[in-house]
């Protein structure tokens, strides 16, 4: 149960580090494209009844061009960015998409099935549901390209150039427009896919988004913004802190936890857990 | 406050008193007096938004924190509603203290996320606790506040009653901006660093804004409490709080009159809507208000890309665009030397 939500949580907070890193925004329709991968993956498996994988790349595509035109329409457009002006921005594109998403796909939360049709699976005493796996499988697979991408591709090391510096990334003649539009598609595409695997077990509705964005933050900004690989640490940690305290205290306050923590961490350590104290002085908060 | 505050300040004022006079359907008088309580959270959100420059994306909280104190207050221990109220206040400024000491620090996305993340809190207790706020069934039966002993029991009556309370919190707003204060906030908002350098002590004057607002908030809460003298945790949910961050944006960040017109325009949007879907139906386009939120966040964006200044400051500037060009003009036609 944890891990499962946590590893939502650690996807979803690796698009905010890939935005962040290259343009240093913090993007509030994050939890949209969660939303919209699940619910498209809904209509495509459910209602039209596509194979799952082929759903799957469909559902990851549609997200991404919305990250896409997200980028060109609104982002690139604005020649005096401030920072309260981008915040908005980003607030307004999560407000039409939470509204053309319930506009799309109605206000009820929509079920869907498990990727595999086999039972729990009896592991070590424990019973473990085959989404489960799926869910472990695919978040190791994200980041592993994810690592893949940025470490041993061109494209990827430009833009990492990008968010070390832009302006000397764009004085070695790395186009720093174009690696924003595609860290916001990247972004967008995993969402998608924490969307899509999240959404057999806790059903997509329109207006999950803000929660799933504000947590998945949260898992960012323990792990320290702009690192991803304690993103994913933390985002677990989360999950599992959430499950324990749904057991241990009350299910009612479950969701404040992640928040509790979110705001704990912004407030006495704002450069995360994992970031160096030297490091975190020269940043700006 | 100058001659001109004083001119528009009285203009807006006498509108609002006179309103009644051509409107006299209780349900708009209602649509009205829940348009006053925006406009009170929006005031207060725009001293911290547009002079001090600290985003908030939690103010619906304090709302809440305000409305609950009311309900709680007068229902569970019976007090009288102006004593609620004041508690209301009170708590809302020890919150907002408590909050605003290690949120203020941060800035920008950081600041927006802490106050999202607490506004997301309250919310999530106000539903919890079922012990207090009895959840999601909501309080109901909360008495109805009295103004020396003459019962506010019509919508009528509350309409001069909140707007005359808003008119005093904008008043002093308007006096306070006009202020020392008001110049080291958008000293702040210009600089930090720089405001820092001059004297500004920045710290001080951010968190007393951040209570300042909270306080607008949580009287404009109250009030809503008294007035439905029904609250459940519904209304007070993040979007709320986006909501009066969107009506401050759309209005016009660097001015209190824009964001009292950001608070008017989109208070009546959706009776605005509902009467153009009327208008649409005739030639056939269904309009459900399932598409408000579109509506809401198409608005937001095209101001923002369009004019960041806002409606209030967009038609400012334009208005000077076409002052300067008819004196260019005039200019050409007499040449001057």
């Amino acid at each position: 149960m944890g891990i499962q939500r946590g590893s939502i949580y650690a996807l979803v907070a690796i698009g905010f580090n890939m935005i962040y890193n290259s343009t240093g925004i913090i993007n509030f329709a994050q939890g949209e494209f969660v939303v919209l991968g699940g619910l498209m993956m809904v209509t495509l498996t459910m209602n039209l009844s596509l194979s799952m994988p082929f759903a799957f790349l469909l559902s990851v595509l549609f997200v991404t061009i919305v990250g896409f035109l997200m980028e060109r329409l609104t982002i690139n457009p604005v020649r005096e960015p401030t920072v309260l002006r981008l915040i908005i921005i980003t607030i307004a594109v999560s407000i039409l998409l939470k509204g053309l998403a319930m506009c799309i796909w109605g206000k009820g939360s929509l079920y869907m099935r498990q990727f595999t049709q086999t039972g729990p699976i009896e592991f070590f005493g424990a019973t473990i549901m085959p989404q489960t796996l799926w869910i472990i499988g695919i978040l190791a697979a994200v980041v592993s390209a994810y690592i893949l991408f940025f470490n041993f591709t061109l494209t990827g090391k430009c833009m990492r150039a990008c968010s070390i510096n832009r302006d000397s990334a764009r004085l070695c003649g790395i186009n720093d427009r174009l690696m924003v539009m595609l860290s916001f598609a990247l972004s967008a595409g995993i969402g998608a896919v924490a969307g899509i695997i999240i959404t057999p077990i806790i059903q997509m509705d329109y207006g999950r988004g803000a929660l799933l964005g504000l947590k998945g933050f949260g898992a960012a900004v323990l792990g320290g913004l702009g690192n991803s690989g304690g993103a994913v640490v933390a985002g677990l940690l989360i999950g599992i802190l959430e499950a324990m305290s749904g057991g241990y205290i009350s299910s009612h306050y479950m969701d404040a936890i992640a928040l509790i923590v979110m705001l704990f961490v912004l407030f006495v350590r704002p450069g995360g857990i994992f970031g160096k104290s030297e490091e975190i002085r020269l940043k700006e908060f | 406050m100058q001659g001109k505050d004083y001119i528009g300040f009285s203009v807006f004022v006498i509108f609002m008193l006179a309103l009644p006079h051509w409107i006299s359907n209780d349900y708009y008088l209602g649509v009205l007096v829940f348009t006053a309580f925006n406009c009170m959270a929006c005031v207060g959100l725009c001293l911290l938004m547009g002079y001090a420059g600290q985003i908030s994306l939690g103010h619906g909280a304090f709302v809440a924190i305000g409305a609950y104190a009311a309900g709680i207050l007068t229902t569970h221990l019976g007090w009288s509603p102006w004593l609620a109220m004041g508690a209301g206040v009170l708590a809302a400024v020890f919150i907002a203290l408590v909050i605003g000491v290690p949120s203020l620090r941060l800035k920008g996305h950081y600041l927006a996320m802490a106050t999202l993340g607490f506004a997301s809190i309250v919310h999530i207790v106000s539903v919890a606790a079922i012990d207090i706020t009895n959840g999601p069934a909501g309080i109901i039966d909360i008495p109805r506040i009295k103004l020396f002993g003459f019962a506010l029991d019509s919508d009528i009556r509350y309409y001069y009653f909140v707007w005359i309370i808003f008119a005093v919190g904008l008043f002093f707003a308007i006096n306070l901006v006009k202020s020392r204060v008001g110049r080291g906030l958008r000293a702040i908002h210009g600089s930090e660093d720089a405001a820092s350098a001059v004297g500004v002590n920045i710290t001080r004057y951010k968190i007393q804004i951040f209570i300042l607002s909270a306080v607008y908030a949580a009287v404009s809460g109250s009030l809503y409490a008294y007035y439905v003298n029904y609250i459940d945790p519904g209304p007070f949910d993040i979007m709320y709080s986006v909501l009066l961050v969107t009506m401050v944006a759309v209005g016009g960040l660097h001015s209190l009159w824009g964001a009292v017109a950001g608070g008017i325009l989109l208070s009546l949007l959706p009776e605005l809507l509902s009467m153009a879907a009327d208008t649409f139906a005739g030639v056939g386009i269904a309009y459900k208000p399932d598409y408000d939120t579109i509506v809401y966040g198409g608005i937001l964006l095209f101001i923002m890309l369009f004019m960041p200044e806002g409606l209030f400051g967009g038609i400012s500037t334009l208005g000077s665009l076409v002052f300067k060009a008819i004196a260019r003009m005039a200019g050409r036609r007499y040449p001057s030397g």
